[in-house]
């Protein structure tokens, strides 16, 4: 598998100011170390609840926020230490689909209009072929040509978020980071976009990061998951084995508390106790032992380091005290 | 369960009137809620659920909204066209409301517990002094660690879930009969929504109430409800137990929603089904079945009127479709 991004123990914290002189009193980490790598053309999940991370590490790899420290490398090139100018380049290989349809889209623009943006900002092709260009993705992404001259207040969040998959998809990027992009839609909705982007990565070989919350979108849509917490990755490992066996007990806990749309199935769940803690002030040792249900001694002292529990073909990391 | 209902809905209309024009938000709805059960009410925006939700609280606004025909019966009393202050009486007392979002249905600017006990004066007729243990009592009874601590912050100092349980301890401090939730789950993470909703059936048992939990999610259904109604468009698309629901889904519609939902430890990646085509608009409806445009089962009846429920009042499993699986 070549690496189509390389992300080497990234961090972004941020300050928090207070008293008179508006001084750092504290960071907040909201991401705290994180590393792993992503194929050309795959998709890796991104779970986790309110307040881990997930969406900071998607803007932070995309550069829309610098990073504390830590490597962002996109096929070979490092980003965080590209120039401004160089950098503008490489966004071309990177987009993003955001979770809100509504607000991620500029009502005062038509639908032509916020598609071609991308074309006419790293002036790619004659204005006549940009035009063409926006009927062709529009069609990829499923809505007729006819809507061109529209605004977004015409269409549903469904069909806007088609939209905004057609904007990220005009300059052919290979790495798209989709931050929830189907929690603001129907069910039924939602199924259509998660096929679109299905076929979009099948058909036009583009590599996702799938930020979400909701863990049953994630194992239909990617390869590899990874699961955060308090803004480390707890467990990563290929998407059939997280749901397998799982091994972190945070992954097991996040796996039951999914309810189940069968009522056979009832009530295997394990409920964890307490809230997620303040990411300004993390527990010391492993960020999960005070909700753990397998707490132990150790958990409290030290940082578990990550351990690969699975094979050479299918690697497994788990970051839990339970394992080393 | 075959027991006299305690709330009973019969043919209830909601409309709205917008610049466009009127637009019926529910369209003649028929169910009971009976002692002890829950019912769930599902279905996508703009179904109709959360407005049926508020005709039987009495809290359509009105106008633009009203209450066009129906009725709405609690323990044999009429509710719909029941002056405001009659309102006030049940409302609170006898059927409570828990709504989706806990920040805004709680005031920021006073204390948890000035909030519980302003409740707990009125209702039950407490002094301020009796009032705050039993403020206390509520809040541990619903799960909130150190009561007694928390009773004198501000919603702003708790987390989502913790809001979420006292909108629940306040909807709890009459003793309700009837409890309306709507979407009580959805602004929490999965971990804590999976707490809050094992702490609203051990509840709801030990409190001996109904509910009427409001939710799209299929899957909060099947864990928590006894029946539900299927909602699309305003109708009731389907209204069943829960086992026949999930096992023998009947409406077209409730198929197309349970296979569209991906389900945690499927493995391949697959395509999911599909409902094609989008929720009609609720100004411009079909004479016809409201789901006709986007049913794969659809013929020329469907086109022509609208079906309506089958079956009696009391089998398992009733659907609105001419042509059920």
């Amino acid at each position: 598998m070549t690496a189509l991004l390389q992300v080497n123990e990234l961090k972004k914290y941020f300050p928090v100011r207070g008293g008179l002189l508006r001084r750092v009193v504290a960071q907040v980490k909201a991401v705290d170390g994180v590393s792993f790598t992503l194929g050309a053309g795959r998709t890796l999940g991104l779970v986790g609840e309110s307040g881990c991370g997930k969406s900071t590490l998607g803007r932070t790899i995309l550069q829309l926020q610098k990073p504390t420290g830590g490597q962002i490398i996109l096929e070979g090139e490092d980003l965080t230490a590209a120039s401004p100018e160089r950098l503008l380049e490489m966004r071309r290989d990177m987009q993003i689909i955001f979770q809100d349809p509504f607000a991620s889209l500029s009502p005062r623009r038509t639908v032509a209009q916020t598609i071609r943006e991308p074309l006419d900002v790293h002036r790619i092709g004659r204005p006549a072929e940009r035009g063409r260009r926006v009927e062709e993705l529009l069609q990829v992404v499923g809505m007729r040509p006819g809507v061109m001259d529209r605004y977004p207040h015409e269409f549903s969040g469904g069909q806007r978020q088609r939209i905004g998959i057609a904007r990220a998809l005009a300059l052919n990027p290979k790495l798209i980071v989709a931050d929830e992009p189907v929690s603001a839609l129907d069910v039924s909705v939602r199924a259509q976009v998660l096929n679109l982007i299905a076929r979009l990565q099948r058909e036009h070989g583009i590599a996702f990061l799938f930020i979400s919350h909701d863990l049953s979108v994630v194992e239909h849509v990617s390869d590899h998951v990874g699961v955060m917490y308090l803004g480390r990755l707890v467990e990563m490992a290929p998407a059939k084995e997280i749901y397998r066996d799982p091994r972190h007990p945070y992954t097991q806990a996040l796996l039951s508390a999914v309810p189940v749309p069968d009522p056979k199935r009832k009530s295997q769940r394990m409920v964890l106790s307490g809230d997620v803690p303040s990411p300004m002030n993390p527990p010391p040792g492993c960020p999960f032992h005070k909700r753990c249900p397998k707490v132990m001694d150790l958990c409290s002292k030290a940082m578990p380091p990550v351990i690969d529990v699975g094979s050479a073909d299918k690697p497994h990391r788990v970051a839990c005290h339970l394992y080393s | 369960m075959s027991s006299e209902p305690l709330l009973r809905v019969t043919d209830l209309v909601v409309e709205f009137s917008t610049e466009q024009g009127v637009v019926r938000a529910v369209d003649r709805v028929s169910f009971e809620v009976r002692p002890n059960e829950t019912l769930g009410i599902v279905g996508e925006s703009g179904c109709g659920k959360t407005v049926t939700g508020l005709a039987i609280m009495g809290l359509i606004p009105s106008p633009p909204g009203r209450i066009a025909a129906g009725s709405i019966t609690f323990q044999g009393r009429e509710l719909a066209g029941l002056p405001e202050s009659e309102m006030r009486a049940i409302r609170g007392r006898d059927i409570a409301m828990v709504f989706q979002e806990p920040m805004t249905a709680l005031n920021p600017v006073f204390t948890v517990g000035n909030q519980m006990i302003d409740v707990l004066r009125r209702y039950r007729g407490l002094t301020r002094r009796q009032a705050r243990p039993a403020a206390i009592e509520l809040l541990a009874k619903v799960g909130i660690p150190a009561p007694d601590k928390r009773i004198d912050e501000y919603p702003h100092q708790l987390s989502g879930g913790m809001r979420q349980r006292v909108v629940i301890a306040m909807a709890l401090s009459c003793d309700p009969k009837l409890i309306v939730a709507d979407e009580p789950t959805t602004a929490l993470d999965v971990t804590t929504q999976a707490q809050v909703l094992e702490q609203i059936v051990k509840l709801q048992q030990e409190f001996q109430m109904a509910m009427i939990l409001v939710t799209h999610d299929l899957g909060v259904v099947a864990e928590t409800c006894h029946r539900a109604i299927v909602m699309y468009c305003g109708r009731i698309a389907e209204k069943a137990e829960i086992e026949p629901l999930f096992a023998h889904p009947r409406h077209p519609y409730t198929v197309g929603l349970l296979g569209s939902i991906p389900r945690v430890g499927e493995g391949e990646k697959q395509d999911l089904a599909v409902i094609p085509g989008i929720v009609p608009d609720l100004l411009h409806l079909p004479p016809g079945c409201r789901f006709a445009d986007r049913c794969s089962r659809r013929q020329a009846r469907c086109d022509e009127a609208l079906p309506e429920l089958d079956g009696g009042e009391d089998s398992r499993s009733r659907v609105a479709c001419y042509f059920p699986y």
